[in-house]
């Protein structure tokens, strides 16, 4: 009997003990991962996830003047999807977009190449990049008024080609135009392109290129066949910050353009101007769903997951 | 690769780069410049006289803004931000070093957070706190919108530095007899130290500068660039430009001096190792 006890103790006791602290342990820790986690699931559980719960809930919701009454409308969607006017403003916003996506990419890449390539010391490309990143963590405002001196009616650009001869009478269109609206964004966010290739153009392993050319490539071989498809994460983590900034885009729309062109979120900043929260509601949902089917599509051609 | 000659497509592309810096500085020179006009200069050159006019008028009281005060509240929400987004992101990082029940919907929570449209969560916070009978302000409701931009920066360098950090760090200490705690604070914290004051001046600075998710959650009183927003429509005189110097040589010197930080820290570790 006795025996029988204490072989069924070892038994228990015996195996048991390092995985019960092991447990605990376990436990403790996945206890401390949660405790770590938290602040940040609270800061965007109340101020990201249930704000955008809220817009789809108004987006249904009837108003005036007055205030906003709970409902089951779905007048705010057919409202805006049934003018012409909402389809003439995604066609612009959809343009700009384009535009400034084609050259931020251009730009983009051949500043990272030069810079991941053609610079030999990393003390010198960390000095260039940071040259060219330090523009973006000073005010996006700011950047954009600094145009107005450069090409309004009589700033720089003007008054030197009219100075050299060039033309006779002040360019119009330089600035209040669509031109200014794409040049500023192009300034504003070809950083956001810059720097995700220039990370990956900096893991590429300097083996492939050599080997490939001992292969026989040539320069343009080697770029087109080796060095973009190894950029393309880097190219969609650029395009999809790109892509969401433009498509969400008022302020350098409506100062670059002054007031002549519009664009969805501009739209939007009206409606909420004139207190009608839940048509501005609905456009956001529209708005919202079509920046993540893209950011879908740009997911779908590229696999940015290793990246992360 | 090294010791090759410079081709035909590096000074090709050089000068490119070179463009693209003009392109980048250039007009802000220009406003640098303007900013300096004559007491009746204009928006525009030439330069009418060389005078500090409009800094002296930047700080008298303006009819069309506050910009003193304006300034003290972006400081603060800056400050705020910056404090918030170092301690949150450090402590997201170390959660995500292990995997937990729901550490991947909060990963694509942070990156959702980066890609919706600033506006729809400035509409999104300012019709909750309308609906919860909030009052919106600078130091609730726009801290708040802030934070849901910096977070995701913030998460997303720590999450990186955390990826390339080798446990074996952590293994010798605790080997060496020291507690988590003691391993974390004279092990961990020392190495990452640079990283976090880079997401420090990326909370600091991008809330320093952020417009649109501030627009609607700002309640009653401005912060700088709302102040700066509405003076581009009403101001017609280079107070406007001299506004933008201050503010962009303040953003200057507060990279400077994180940079500086970031380079000492260093310069130290490696006499350490």
């Amino acid at each position: 009997m006795a025996a029988t006890i204490t072989d069924e103790d070892t038994q228990i006791a015996g195996p048991a003990k390092p995985p019960i602290t092991a447990y605990i342990g376990r436990i403790a820790s996945r206890v401390a991962s949660y405790l770590q986690a938290v602040p940040l699931a609270l800061i965007l559980g109340f101020f990201f996830l249930l704000p955008i719960l809220m817009i789809a809930v108004v987006s249904f919701w009837d108003y005036d003047f007055a205030g906003l009454y709970p409902d089951f409308l779905t007048m705010n969607y057919t409202d805006t999807l049934g003018s012409w006017v909402t389809w003439k403003t995604y066609l612009n916003t959809l343009k700009y977009t384009a535009m400034v996506w084609g050259l931020t990419l251009l730009i983009g890449f051949w500043v990272a190449y030069f810079l991941a390539f053609h610079i030999r010391t990393t003390t010198m490309q960390m000095v260039l990049f940071l040259v060219c990143t330090v523009p973006f963590l000073t005010s996006n405002i700011i950047r954009m008024i600094s145009w107005i001196p450069v090409l309004g009616r009589n700033g720089l650009v003007n008054t030197t080609l009219i100075e050299m001869g060039i033309i006779p009478s002040p360019i119009e269109w330089l600035l209040y135009s669509d031109f200014a609206v794409v040049l500023a964004m192009v300034h504003l966010n070809t950083l956001f392109m810059v720097t995700p290739i220039f990370n990956t153009l900096m893991r590429i392993d300097r083996s492939l290129i050599e080997a490939a050319r001992d292969a026989g490539a040539n320069g343009w071989q080697i770029l087109w066949n080796v060095i973009i498809p190894l950029a393309k994460p880097g190219i969609a983590i650029g395009s999809i910050f790109v892509v969401t900034l433009v498509m969400a885009d008022f302020s350098t729309v409506q100062v670059m353009s002054g007031g002549q062109s519009a664009s969805v979120a501009l739209m939007m900043k009206n409606q909420m101007s004139l207190l009608q929260y839940p048509a501005a509601a609905a456009n956001a949902v529209v708005l919202l769903i079509v920046v993540l089917l893209m950011v879908a599509a740009i997911l779908r051609v590229v696999d940015i997951r290793k990246e992360l | 690769m090294s010791h090759e000659k410079r081709t035909l497509e590096f000074y090709v592309l050089a000068a490119f780069f070179t463009l693209f810096v003009l392109f980048l500085y250039g007009p802000l020179s220009a406003v640098f410049i303007l900013s300096f006009q004559g007491p009746e200069g204009g928006l525009t050159f030439p330069l009418n006289g060389v005078s500090v006019h409009w800094f002296f008028n930047l700080f008298e009281q303006q009819a069309v803004g506050d910009f003193g005060a304006s300034f003290k509240r972006s400081f603060t929400l800056g400050l705020m931000v910056m404090i918030v987004n170092v301690v949150v992101s450090l402590l997201a990082g170390l959660a995500f070093r292990r995997k937990f029940r729901g550490s991947t919907v909060l990963f694509y929570l942070t990156v959702a957070s980066l890609v919706v449209p600033s506006i729809i969560i400035s509409l999104g916070i300012g019709v909750v706190f309308q609906q919860f009978g909030l009052k919106p302000a600078w130091y609730s409701s726009a801290f708040g919108a802030h934070l849901t931009w910096t977070l995701p920066f913030g998460v997303l360098i720590m999450f990186a530095v955390f990826n390339r950090f080798s446990p074996a760090y952590e293994e010798a200490a605790r080997d060496l007899g020291a507690t988590s705690w003691q391993t974390f604070r004279h092990v961990v914290l020392p190495m990452i130290a640079p990283s976090l004051i880079g997401v420090g001046l990326f909370g600091f600075t991008l809330s320093y500068d952020e417009f649109a998710r501030t627009l609607m959650t700002s309640g009653t009183y401005n912060t700088l660039p709302l102040e700066i927003y509405g003076m581009t429509t009403n101001v017609t005189t280079p107070v406007l430009y001299a506004l933008g110097t201050v503010t962009t040589l303040f953003s200057f010197s507060i990279i400077l001096l994180a940079l500086a930080i970031i380079l000492v820290m260093r310069r130290r570790q490696a006499k350490v190792v």
